[in-house]
């Protein structure tokens, strides 16, 4: 199913997305009128105020006094030796403020809103790292906040529950459909068309309606601009392969932007859930078909009806039937390698790095340390493995001991 | 002259508004959804609008996403929606729009939608999620100009924009009263007075005012400013306070007439 050949297609960066947020065929905004103005005023504060010298030294204090930027490149030699393989190099983004990289893009985001001069922020959360983060943004810059979180998720992730309600954030449960992260972004959708004269909606994800998907890939690139600075400083020569679990893709694209015109592989992991052929996964890139959810157009799971299907995985963050527009393009042009990791090899990629590197990973980003797993076995001693450790697994305790 | 401007001539001539109704097609089941559905056409409904659930419906307030649902799982889908149009068809005159979500017509494909939905009977569609800047990509692949495309103005839309999406709209232009979804509570009368006058500046064609619309008393409120009154979250709600009521088709049918009363006491322009 896979060779290691080194796929470079050429991807033209500067070409998407175009002016109205297309993608190729994908992206767009696709969204209700009431919202298109707030879309439209959205586009042009960003077009404007982001690249702004001032807006950018600011982002960058933060990014480095708050969030504690940049984060660790770690090369794990106990689980390489363990592997007799590659070498795999960790990007810590579990080590950045709040416990992930969802940090990243809401300060970004909280510091435009400001800018535009809104006054709250509402996000919508799978795991809760978004909505954290959200919070945390929040705080600092003394606005209120809502986060709609499916009360599934609120279930399973109730450590993050705790911690949004004590940096002042108003958690409202979400109790239509499955209960996670899409029924969160429905809901959030809907009170942001009541709200959106005053209120700014942090999008955690590379999806949603232009201009989310280049906005969050934007404040995330960091990660992959630190991570090339760092490979080459370390080792002089880059990765063999970069490695990110899939949700909807901020950290994946965090991490791979950097790199789009290297000589080398990208590995998107989505979630297999309790086996693709179970039909109980979360492998949109790899099983869907291309249709519009939450406001663009990309793969998403959903029947011969166009009726958005429930998607599975035991990582809340990486329960979601859609993915970022940018990462349909990319499958397309082969340029990114998509792959599904399931449950149980996501829990025994867990262990492994709770045991051999005293790490422990969030669920999400066990996916991808389990396809480094799969990789370093396979690939000669003298390449190198950079796996993007998104967050951090503290939140997933109630989860693992619950499966043992 | 197609169903859609027929209509609205002759009300104007009647000196009355259109009393435009939205419902869930398939709530609570199929069959006695089409029974629903016909009575409330006989009964002063001047247009319809069918709604084609889909499973994410974000622009949805609760009874709507409520009815959506149920008839989802009663296994409605595109084809059985038209399917039900042509059978509506054949029982009445007055025009049909397809009310939906972009993804159930992406998956049908526009062309076969263009086609089927006229072979049907139905006069227009309204795809809430299809802003003018994306509407080109279903527009193109129809093969002729047949079938109305509804479009929505917002109390968030600026005057500017209001002209632009007049310019490439048909049949009526469906004014959303309120920002929110629908079956929002609260009504301000004068404030859509405000935004009709602003539109007529835009457009020639019919208005229509829809959101936030219960009672009565809010369907004269708004016939004497719009052209137009729909309603639509509000008969989902008698629907669903009526699934096991025997008298459910006439319930609805009753309150169409009473909601069409109100069309006619019209106070001013």
């Amino acid at each position: 199913m896979h060779n290691n050949k080194v796929v470079n297609n050429k991807y033209n960066q500067d070409k998407f997305p175009d002016s109205k947020g297309h993608f190729g065929i994908y992206g767009g905004r696709y969204v209700g009128e009431t919202l298109m103005p707030a879309l439209l005023e959205l586009d042009e504060a960003y077009n404007t105020i982001v690249p702004d010298p001032s807006f950018q030294s600011e982002f960058k204090r933060l990014l480095q006094d708050y969030a504690g930027r940049p984060t660790p490149l770690f090369y794990a030699k106990r689980l390489s030796e363990h592997l007799n393989g590659a070498f795999i190099y960790l990007k810590r983004e579990d080590l950045a403020h709040t416990g992930a990289h969802k940090i990243n893009n809401t300060l970004g985001q909280a510091l435009l809103a400001q800018r535009m001069g809104k006054t709250k922020l509402i996000a919508e959360t799978g795991a809760g790292q978004h909505g954290v983060a959200t919070a945390t943004a929040a705080a600092l810059f003394g606005m209120e906040c809502r986060i709609f979180m499916g009360r599934e998720d609120i279930r399973r992730q109730a450590p993050n529950v705790q911690r949004m309600k004590l940096l002042g954030a108003q958690v409202v449960p979400v109790t239509s459909g499955t209960m996670t992260l899409k029924d969160a972004m429905n809901e959030a959708m809907r009170f942001w068309v009541g709200a959106v004269r005053d209120t700014f909606y942090v999008i955690g994800s590379v999806a949603g309606p232009h201009p989310y998907p280049v906005m969050v890939r934007e404040f995330q690139r960091v990660i992959g601009n630190e991570t090339r600075e760092q490979i080459l400083r370390r080792t002089g020569g880059l990765p063999a392969v970069l490695i990110a679990c899939v949700g909807g893709g901020s950290n994946a694209m965090g991490l791979f932007y950097a790199f789009m015109d290297d000589p080398l592989e990208m590995v998107g992991v989505e979630a297999a859930g309790k086996g693709i052929e179970t039909g109980k996964h979360a492998a949109t890139l790899g099983q869907g078909t291309i249709g519009v959810l939450h406001g663009s157009k990309s793969y998403v799971l959903q029947d011969e009806n166009g009726q958005i299907k429930e998607a599975h995985s035991i990582a809340a963050g990486l329960d979601y039937p859609g993915v970022g527009p940018e990462h349909s393009l990319l499958k397309d042009f082969k340029k990114i390698q998509y792959v599904a990791i399931d449950d149980e090899q996501a829990l025994e990629a867990f262990h492994a790095l709770c045991v051999l590197e005293g790490i422990i990973p969030a669920l999400e980003s066990s996916h991808a340390v389990a396809w480094a797993m799969v990789e370093a076995k396979r690939r000669p001693k003298n390449e190198i493995i950079v796996v993007n450790l998104s967050g951090r697994g503290d939140k997933d305790l109630g989860i693992v001991s619950a499966y043992n | 002259m197609n169903r859609i401007d027929k209509t609205f001539e002759t009300l104007r001539q009647k000196k009355e508004k259109a009393l435009v109704g939205f419902i869930t097609a398939g709530d609570p089941n199929i069959s006695d959804s089409f029974s629903i559905i016909k009575a409330m056409c006989k009964s002063g409904l001047d247009i319809l609008e069918l709604g084609i659930s889909f499973s994410d419906p974000t622009a949805d307030g609760p009874a709507i996403q409520r009815s959506s649902a149920r008839a989802l799982k009663q296994g409605i889908n595109l084809r059985a929606v038209l399917e039900m149009t042509g059978r509506l068809r054949e029982e009445t005159s007055i025009p049909i729009i397809l009310f939906s979500y972009y993804n159930p017509i992406y998956a049908y494909g526009a062309k076969a939608f263009y086609k089927d939905a006229l072979a049907a009977g139905a006069d227009g569609v309204l795809v809430v999620d299809l802003p003018p800047e994306e509407s080109d990509e279903m527009t193109s692949q129809w093969p002729g100009d047949e079938l109305d495309l509804i479009r929505l103005v917002a109390p968030t839309t600026p005057l500017e924009r209001m002209i632009q999406i007049a310019r490439s709209a048909s049949g009526f232009i469906y004014l959303v009263s309120k920002t929110g979804v629908t079956g929002s509570d609260g009504l301000d009368t004068e404030d859509i007075k405000d935004k009709i006058g602003s539109l007529r500046s835009a457009t020639k064609l019919p208005i229509c005012v829809g959101f936030g619309i219960s009672t009565a008393d809010d369907v004269a409120a708004v016939a004497s400013v719009a052209d137009g009154v729909v309603i639509g979250s509000a008969f989902e709600r008698l629907i669903e306070d009526n699934l096991d009521n025997p008298d459910l088709v006439s319930i609805l049918a009753n309150k169409v007439a009473e909601f069409k009363k109100a069309t006619k006491i019209v106070t001013s322009q």
